[in-house]
């Protein structure tokens, strides 16, 4: 304990001495600050020459604190004194850099410059001399390891999820002229643009706002319905090729969103396919009816009723075929026992299904984009407030605040419909029965549906692989490699091989920026798992509230948010390659938190106390125990994150720069300049790429897991599952 | 007695620099939020001893064990561990180790690097951990099983393989959280026989937990009888079989019938009681008068078949034969009656009357006025 205590003061003391304390212009790890002269360059030099060459004196208390710190390290104190002054320590130091950061006027400085490594480094140690105080003071049973990690957690989401969102409700009150000003605001929040109903009283469009809540409750229904029907047929039917049916949950996770839209303008566009032929055999001219609000919600429909199937799934297998057993011995028949024992079981779990499809329908940003055409949404809006002709801060902001709130409210809705009103009557173990197959009638019905809904996806998604060998939909349909070799092509010149494709610098910065930020975001998503199931700690309930909270946010708002926070000191991240890996790392961490909650949930909690008893500390514990035995889980969640981070696209459009593109947004503004072909071929391209990790993830860590992985995932929202802690001997 | 069954709490504290004296709660308190688990507890435990806590489900006994532990923390008072306060010490910095009820072996180790873990651990060379793991193993008589998975081994086997993990750690106080409540019932003799035999040889502190009554006589030097988050009773097996301080104990230590009775006369440590017109003597230190709650046993219950002259009877409702005893429930003017007869030859039939008697041992005033 007093070892880690002394290595982070003696790391505090290093990084005031030796780390260039603002930030660096070429960046740091360029490491031209290493040979610069400090004494005569400000901008690379460490707090201690700013302090001692720059007249810099502010910066003098930091080397009290930490001095006061190493003193009560080394004097004889009790434990609670000096678990209290690194407390006072900690806390002091954080404020003093929080001013010094935030507002520098105070203590008298000029204009801001962005902080540092040096900055950092000292800043954590603050943070841990905090947690370490509590912990002396025998917070979380005296455990540094765990008050630290607590800590650390709390600082990185207020740093990277409260201060953004908090820029854009502060930045939604500032008026034109940059002051503060409710009236803007109100004028702002309640701007006819967003909230006119002219649709319905007198011709003219309605509000944005409007637009969004009327699509995204039409994509939620349909998506519910379909999902409903896939999962009957994949239950309670004999069809024939369910497991397919099972595969097409997979399609969301590998397709970047925008890529429906995409196939959907070559099948339906003016040039598309179908509209080419119904034209030539019926005469009608073609259109341009698909740009609006049919082709964004069809695109939708598409792509999120998979999402609402894999939610479904685990609904309708968790009816327990007895209760179906004991209406049908009760006299019922086979459509009252659906209709009025097995729908009403599955409530929760449609309500769960409308919910998430709607919260991912309002947070959509390629449909919208590659097909909304006049029909704008409050996703689409935000982009043009920030990248459009008249750029406004202000109301990009008020309409972020809008589709926050919309995307809480419906949030917040679906954890209190599903913290009290959980049926399902199956605990995962293996139950007796069969569940009751359908009426003849209906099964025919709902089967008709879900061949006709894949067949369509089928054609949708064969469009998109074949779109890109096609010269130019609809006008010159032979076959070409034109835009693979646009996008992809390779030359073996003198010097090895010219990556003379348009499309792989992109593709690399994608590859290397998500390969970056998935461990972080497994190892972050991990451990918040860990402390949320293993760990008890004062707030714990608000801790995890605020975690869960923070990925409601969506993406449009987060990126709004980014460039909101992080275009001005004391953290200047814009155009960095930093800006998306964090941008990543906060937006896939659920995927790693609810794959290692339901992972955690399975391990026996006494393996971790046995170990604790065995004097290992939460560390080892973690890396010799519940590591090893979290593999598969931790695989998965890697790829995941890893995969998601390669589609998304509505936070990160605000963030790439000339330097750092990524591959999603390159084909979106490949989309804008009208080049399809090269576009779907750099689609197919990813969704092949993607198809091949997850499926050689499966391989590795073989399908009773992805199947369980799939289990998490209808868990969406529900962090405490009440698993049985059994840790199946069979599963090792 | 119920007086001197709490060894003065006070003095040890102060004394737990004595060497005898390995474990001291003093006045521990454990909340949860408002919920109280355990309310303002205290005893002390001398070392070379196996401390046994017992209770039903709820009573605080698995909480009190986790705080020993350091996995609880302690709301208020505070805990020494051979005179040192480790109150806010960590698990980690706590010479204790567990044994758990789900015996808790890690499933991707061998059976020698589960015991050996907390050796490696601690910073001993592999070499030497393992060396003193097959040591451990062969306490428990185990030392083929090394290379094996916990999961090749029996629920017994793996038992004593989490008895050496905890024991090659050396502890000054050994913890047992239920260890045999996994196992079946003729496993489960062994086992205790088992645990009981290393912790006499090597002279270890325990504290065993247990909801079992039975297992707790068995393996203790003293029992510590925990209900509704207090300590009830803490004395020697014989002392709370003999003389259980008040109803709850009578109830669940020894299975005893309640009844009413009066005390009459007072005389050297003894009371003269009538119950239902029977008289007794029954040891009673407090001299407790008028109306009496007494603890009958039910091996302290004669029955004869003549029911004349006796002035109290009673008829058979229920009767059962266990091949070494009998029995029977008896319907009587005192109440329904719970009665063990090691008689198995001569039975009385249901609905048979029968007269009452009462032996010499085996009654206690657990209730009354002083």
């Amino acid at each position: 304990m007093k070892k880690s205590l002394g290595g982070w003061l003696a790391l505090m003391a290093f990084a005031l001495a030796l780390v260039p304390w603002h930030q660096q212009e070429a960046g740091f790890f360029a490491g031209r600050w290493l040979s610069a002269d400090w004494s005569d360059k400000k901008d690379a030099a460490s707090a201690l020459f700013l302090m001692l060459k720059h007249g810099q004196a502010v910066l003098w208390p930091l080397v009290g604190l930490v001095a006061a710190a190493t003193a009560a390290l080394l004097a004889p104190f009790s434990r609670r004194a000096r678990g209290l002054l690194f407390i006072a320590v900690g806390v002091a130091g954080i404020a003093y850099l929080l001013v010094l950061g935030f507002r520098p006027g105070w203590l008298g400085l000029g204009p801001q410059v962005g902080l540092g490594y040096g900055a950092l480094l000292v800043a954590a140690g603050f943070l841990f001399l905090l947690t370490g105080g509590c912990a002396l003071l025998g917070a979380c049973r005296g455990d540094m390891f765990v008050t630290g990690m607590i800590g650390l957690i709390i600082a990185l989401i207020s740093l990277f999820v409260i201060m953004p969102v908090g820029h854009v409700l502060a930045k939604a009150f500032v008026d034109p002229e940059g002051l503060f000003s409710v009236g803007s605001w109100f004028g702002r929040m309640t701007d006819q643009r967003t909230w006119g109903l002219n649709c319905v009283f007198g011709g003219g469009r309605c509000g944005v706002a409007w637009n969004t809540l009327y699509l995204a409750a039409a994509t939620a229904t349909c998506c519910m319905l379909l999902g409903l029907c896939f999962a009957l047929v994949v239950t309670r039917t004999g069809f024939r090729w369910k497991g397919s049916l099972r595969a097409l949950t997979l399609l969301p996770i590998i397709t970047p969103p925008f890529v429906i839209g995409l196939a959907l303008i070559l099948l339906l566009g003016r040039n598309g396919a179908l509209t080419t032929l119904v034209a030539h055999w019926f005469g009608v001219a073609p259109g341009r009816w698909v740009y609006g609000f049919f082709g964004v919600w069809l695109s939708q429909v598409l792509a999120y009723t998979p999402i609402a199937f894999m939610v479904l799934i685990g609904v309708v297998e968790g009816v327990s075929p007895s209760v179906e057993e004991a209406s049908q011995t009760l006299g019922a028949s086979r459509w009252q026992t659906l209709w009025r024992v097995s729908l009403p079981l599955m409530k929760p779990g449609l309500a769960n299904a409308f919910l998430v499809t709607f919260i991912e329908s309002m947070a959509d940003f390629g449909n919208p984009m590659v097909l909304g055409g006049s029909y704008s949404v409050l996703s689409t809006e935000i982009y043009f407030a920030i990248v459009g002709a008249q750029t406004d801060e202000g109301r990009a902001a008020s309409l972020g605040l809008i589709l926050l709130s919309f995307a809480v409210i419906a949030f917040l809705l679906q954890r209190r419909w599903l913290g009290n009103k959980s049926y399902a009557t199956v605990t995962g173990k293996a139950d007796n029965g069969q569940h009751v197959a359908l009426s003849p009638l209906f099964a025919r019905v709902i089967t008709t549906v879900v061949v006709i809904w894949t067949s369509f996806t089928i054609v949708i998604y064969g469009m998109v692989l074949s779109g890109g060998f096609v010269h130019q939909w609809g006008r010159d349909n032979s076959f070409t490699l034109r835009h693979y070799i646009n996008a992809f092509g390779i030359d073996f010149g003198q010097h090895g091989i010219n990556w003379t494709g348009t499309a792989w610098s992109s593709f690399f910065t994608s590859m290397t920026i998500a390969g970056i930020a998935a461990p972080l975001t497994a190892t972050l998503g991990m451990m918040t798992a860990w402390l949320l199931v293993r760990q008890k700690f004062a707030l714990k309930s608000l801790f995890e509230f605020g975690t869960m909270m923070c990925f409601a946010v969506p993406g449009t708002v987060i990126g709004v948010s980014y460039i909101l926070a992080y275009n001005v000191p004391p953290i200047e991240l814009t155009g960095t390659g930093l800006i998306l890996i964090l941008c990543f790392v906060f937006r896939n961490m659920p995927t790693g938190l609810r794959g290692g909650i339901a992972a955690m949930s399975q391990l026996d909690k006494s393996l971790d106390e046995a170990s604790t008893m065995l004097r290992a500390s939460s560390f080892t514990t973690a890396r010799r125990i519940i590591f090893p035995l979290l593999k598969p889980a931790i695989t998965t969640a890697l790829v995941y994150s890893f995969v998601r981070s390669i589609t998304s696209i509505s936070a990160i459009i605000f963030l790439v720069s000339a330097k750092y593109d990524m591959a999603t947004s390159y084909i979106i503004g490949l989309v804008e300049n009208g080049q399809y072909g090269t576009a779907i071929a750099y689609s197919s391209m990813l969704i092949v790429v993607m198809l091949s990790c997850v499926i050689g993830v499966q391989k590795l860590v073989g399908r009773r897991r992805l199947r369980r992985q799939d289990r998490v995932l209808n868990d969406l929202d529900k962090p405490s599952i009440p698993v049985k802690p059994i840790l199946q001997k069979e599963a090792i | 007695m119920n007086h001197a069954a709490h060894p003065g709490v006070e003095n040890a504290a102060s004394n737990a620099k004595a060497n005898d004296i390995s474990l001291v709660f003093d006045q521990v308190t454990k909340k949860y939020g408002r919920v109280v688990a355990v309310d303002n507890v205290s005893f002390s435990i001398p070392r070379g001893s196996l401390v046994t806590l017992v209770g039903p489900s709820g009573c605080g006994k698995t909480t009190t064990l986790r705080m020993i532990a350091g996995l609880e923390a302690v709301t208020e008072g505070r805990i020494l561990l051979n005179g040192e306060n480790v109150t806010h010490q960590s698990a980690i910095e706590r010479d204790v180790s567990m044994v758990f009820q789900s015996y808790a072996l890690f499933p991707h180790m061998t059976v020698l690097e589960n015991v050996a873990y907390g050796l490696t651990v601690g910073g001993l060379p592999t070499r030497e951990a393992n060396q003193r793991a097959l040591d451990g193993l062969s306490l428990v008589g185990l030392a083929d099983y090394g290379p094996r998975l916990p999961s090749e081994l029996s629920g017994g086997q793996q038992q004593r393989v989490a008895v050496a993990r905890a024991l090659v750690l050396e502890p000054q106080v050994l913890l047992l959280d239920e260890p045999l409540s996994n196992l079946d019932t003729k496993l489960r003799r062994h086992v205790r026989d088992e645990i009981r035999g290393i912790q006499l040889k090597l002279n270890l502190t325990a504290v065993y937990v247990t909801h079992d009554q039975e297992e707790a006589m068995a393996v203790s030097d003293q029992i510590i009888v925990m209900n509704k988050q207090r300590i009830a009773q803490h004395g020697t097996p014989r002392d709370l079989f003999e003389t259980p301080a008040d109803e709850f104990v009578a109830d669940f230590i020894c299975n005893a019938n309640l009844v009413s009775g009066e005390a009459q006369r007072h005389e050297a440590g003894r009371s003269e009681c009538v119950i239902g017109g029977v008289t007794v003597i029954v040891p009673d230190r407090k001299a407790r008068r008028g109306d009496v709650r007494i603890a009958v046993r039910p091996d302290a219950i004669r029955l004869t078949g003549e029911t004349d002259n006796q002035p109290l009877c009673g008829e058979i409702v229920y009767a059962s034969f266990l091949g070494t005893e009998m029995q029977y429930t008896l319907q009587t003017p005192l109440g329904e009656l719970f009665v063990r007869s090691s008689d198995v030859f001569n039975t009385y039939p249901l609905g048979r009357r029968v007269g009452i008697g009462f032996a010499d041992h085996g009654l206690a005033i657990v209730g009354g006025n002083a």
